[in-house]
């Protein structure tokens, strides 16, 4: 699956040269517009605005860059002037004020000829309503762009052919758009905007009419593809999960300002104000945090050889119903519980058919991951690095204090501590760099090092 | 207290009248001219067709435009068949062609003029702010009124029924093509604009065939409109099935008032049935059928 969460490498998007850039830029719709903007530059907001002068303020003094190869999502609420700036991004609008750049052409100062052939040469849109011509076929729709490009048909016909195929929906060339679902009426929006090879790529609320199951599998195609043939694409939407799962930097716009730009990480770690944190509260942050984000430090661990008596002394000393057992070079065996040390009490060692398997975690696995597999049994989950030694441990008071964190980092931290001073059998060092780590101070899970001697 | 005169609006758009016939005498004669041979070889080329053939031709486009594999089209065929065969057997044929084919010259008429004015309308909102109270006075002035006028400027007979029949059937065109095309969705146009469609462009591959279901609902009631005005610009001399409404009036001959009433309403049903389908086939295109 390609839809994980993108790493935290922003500085490498910044770095490039920007495709898009905004300066600037105003939309005030309607007339008196000197006097919206004056008024707009006094710090009024939108509604206070448009009550005194009449005129509905799209987006107001936005500069933005956004660099080739990102998936940059503009995110906000309906009217916050999300889907008005896309539309500046092409000039389907006219900017007020201010200037935009696509790479190094200033796009408002084209005359119409040359922006028709810049639309032409560089963006592909997509549409909330897919905007597909009724009166045409699937094939002949995907072809529209070339057709007003005037392309000669047979190699219109081949590359919209390779837009159908790279969008899955081969075999369905002759079908009418009301013909199909609207999930597949978005996948013909896409190769539609596909098939003219764009630049850049500007998606206007696309997945919103959609249903979750069919707007998740779209995501996810959005990702591969774009990964695929590196467009540079520029998503509208008002769902922040769907943000945080395709964008590498997401803006977030309130009454046509811009409030904040960053990488979903960003964003949720530190909201730059109140509007922000609220948005972003109900966001889920399962698929923001990994595996390596909330795991604790593995202390106190058990080997194969240990005697029994000596296990149950150590869980005693703890009072953890339960040890996570290591071979020599820290691969995890199993996890084996209180009843059944007590149960082998009087063997030498420990029995290997007794242990319980122990799930091994990667540590970029996101939380949800985690979450979907951990309820099957009791016992923890180990994380492991590429070599398959264990990095760290979560229980499931961990994802339950993950879930519910809002960003209590300080008692969390504390807590680690207290659990580490309790039990300093062990002091190993762990790979656990978060700033994100969860409340854990009741954590269970009790590992303990016995020499196998 | 004294009378406020009347003012003399009538004297003012006579007398305006008088003026335009002399000065522009040769324009009218040319365009007199023009709708005179177009009638004249729709006429003639309609009245070559032996009758029986006609009838049967119809019929058989009557069914191929509702579709031939449904029901409805073939009770169409029909309809027309026996329809036409009944006015044949009046002896009603030849004024029916001279009305159908004065039906579709004005028709012509009524589409070279009304669908770029609907287009315009659409795509100015200075054009549509002129024409919303042009169209009304059209839409509400009494039909015998445009026959004046027409008779002063291109003189009795046929061609003065062409233009007043056109004048009374344009409105209905002319507004369905504008809400067609002001009904286009906006992300359609946007979608064609984002690719770097012309305005040209965007007109005849998005605007148009998007709005030609409503667009085909303007032609098939100016059609209507047309052949009800046809009927009454036999009065100025058109001729067809209106001539034969009006002896039956003048006469007090309730047999032959009836006789043609029924005739145009045969015409007008086969006309309507088959501008409709056409309209909604296209609707229908896609859809499972």
């Amino acid at each position: 699956m390609s839809a994980t969460a993108p790493t935290p490498t922003d500085s490498v998007h910044q770095a490039r040269t920007p495709k898009i850039r905004l300066e600037k830029v105003s939309k005030i719709f309607g007339r008196h517009a000197d006097r919206a903007l004056e008024l707009l530059a006094q710090g009024l907001d939108k509604k206070t605005v448009q009550e005194r002068t009449g005129v509905v303020v799209g987006v107001y003094d936005v500069s933005l860059e956004i660099a080739e190869g990102e998936i940059f999502v503009i995110m906000g609420l309906s009217g916050c002037g999300k889907s008005t700036l896309l539309r500046l991004i092409n000039r389907l609008h006219e900017p007020t004020t201010g200037k935009v750049f696509i790479g190094e052409e200033d796009i408002t100062a084209m005359g119409a000829h040359a922006l028709r052939r810049l639309r032409r040469s560089a963006f592909g849109m997509v549409f909330q309503s897919f905007a597909l011509l009724p009166h045409r076929n699937v094939l002949s729709n995907v072809e529209f762009g070339l057709e007003l490009h005037g392309v000669p048909r047979p190699t219109r016909r081949e590359r919209a052919q390779q837009a159908i195929e790279t969008v899955g929906l081969s075999g369905y060339e002759h079908k009418y758009p009301d013909e199909l679902s609207g999930g597949m009426q978005q996948r013909v929006g896409l190769a539609r905007a596909l098939a003219v090879d764009p630049q850049i790529l500007l998606m206007d609320e696309a997945f919103s009419a959609l249903d979750p199951l069919i707007r998740g599998q779209l995501q996810d195609d959005l990702i591969e593809i774009q990964e695929r043939v590196g467009t540079t694409v520029v998503f509208v939407s008002h769902d922040l999960d769907e943000a945080i799962k395709i964008g590498t930097r997401i803006a977030i716009l309130r009454d046509g300002r811009l409030v904040q730009v960053g990488t979903p990480q960003e964003i949720l770690a530190a909201p730059a104000d109140d509007y922000v944190s609220a948005f972003v509260r109900g966001a889920d942050r399962t698929k923001v945090l990994t595996a390596a984000d909330v795991m604790l430090p593995l202390h106190t661990f058990a080997h194969l050889r240990d005697s029994p008596r000596a296990l149950l002394r150590k869980m005693q000393h703890s009072g953890f119903s339960g040890l996570i057992v290591l071979d020599n070079q820290r691969h995890p065996l199993g996890y084996v519980e209180l009843r059944q040390v007590i149960e082998m009490r009087d063997q030498a060692r420990l029995e290997r058919s007794a242990l319980r398997p122990l799930p091994c975690a990667a540590p970029e696995e996101p939380l949800s991951e985690l979450i979907r597999r951990s309820n099957v049994e009791g016992s923890p989950m180990v994380v492991c690095d590429a070599k398959g030694r264990v990095i760290g441990v979560i229980d499931k008071t961990t994802l339950l204090a993950a879930l519910a964190q809002q960003g209590e980092t300080d008692e969390s931290a504390a807590a680690t501590s207290e659990q580490t001073a309790e039990q300093p059998a062990c002091a190993e060092p762990t790979p656990n760099e978060s700033a994100q780590k969860p409340p854990s101070g009741e954590s269970r899970v009790s590992m303990e090092r016995e020499d196998k001697s | 207290m004294k009378e406020f005169a009347p003012i003399p609006l009538g004297e003012w758009v006579s007398d305006g009248i008088d003026r335009l016939t002399l000065e522009y005498a040769t324009a009218f004669d040319s365009i007199s001219f023009v709708i005179y041979e177009l009638i004249d070889s729709l006429q003639s080329a309609l009245h070559a067709i032996p009758a029986p053939w006609f009838i049967v031709l119809i019929s058989l486009l009557a069914v191929l435009a509702a579709g031939w594999r449904r029901p409805g089209g073939w009770g169409l065929g029909l309809f027309t068949l026996v329809g036409l065969g009944l006015v044949w057997n009046l002896r009603l044929w030849d004024e029916l062609i001279t009305t159908l084919s004065l039906v579709l010259a004005s028709e012509v008429l009524v589409l070279l003029v009304g669908i770029p004015l609907g287009i315009a309308s659409a795509k100015s909102a200075m054009v549509e702010r002129i024409l919303r109270p042009v169209l009304d006075v059209m839409q509400t002035m009494p039909a015998f009124v445009y026959l004046v006028p027409a008779v002063i400027f291109f003189g009795l007979g046929l061609v003065p029924g062409v233009i007043s029949t056109t004048i009374f059937a344009l409105p209905p065109l002319i507004r369905l093509t504008s809400l067609g095309i002001r009904q286009v969705p906006r992300e359609l146009v946007e979608a064609a604009l984002s690719f770097g469609a012309t305005w040209w462009q965007l007109l005849t591959k998005v605007q148009v065939p998007v709005a030609l279901p409503a667009i085909m609902a303007g032609v098939n009631q100016s059609i209507m409109l047309g052949l009800s005005m046809v009927v009454i610009a036999a009065m100025i001399g058109a001729g067809g099935l209106g001539n034969v409404v009006l002896e039956g009036i003048t006469q007090l001959d309730v047999g032959k008032g009836f006789v043609g009433g029924l005739a145009v309403v045969i015409l007008a049903i086969v006309l309507d049935r088959i501008t409709q389908s056409t309209g909604k086939i296209y609707q229908q295109k896609g859809k499972p059928r």
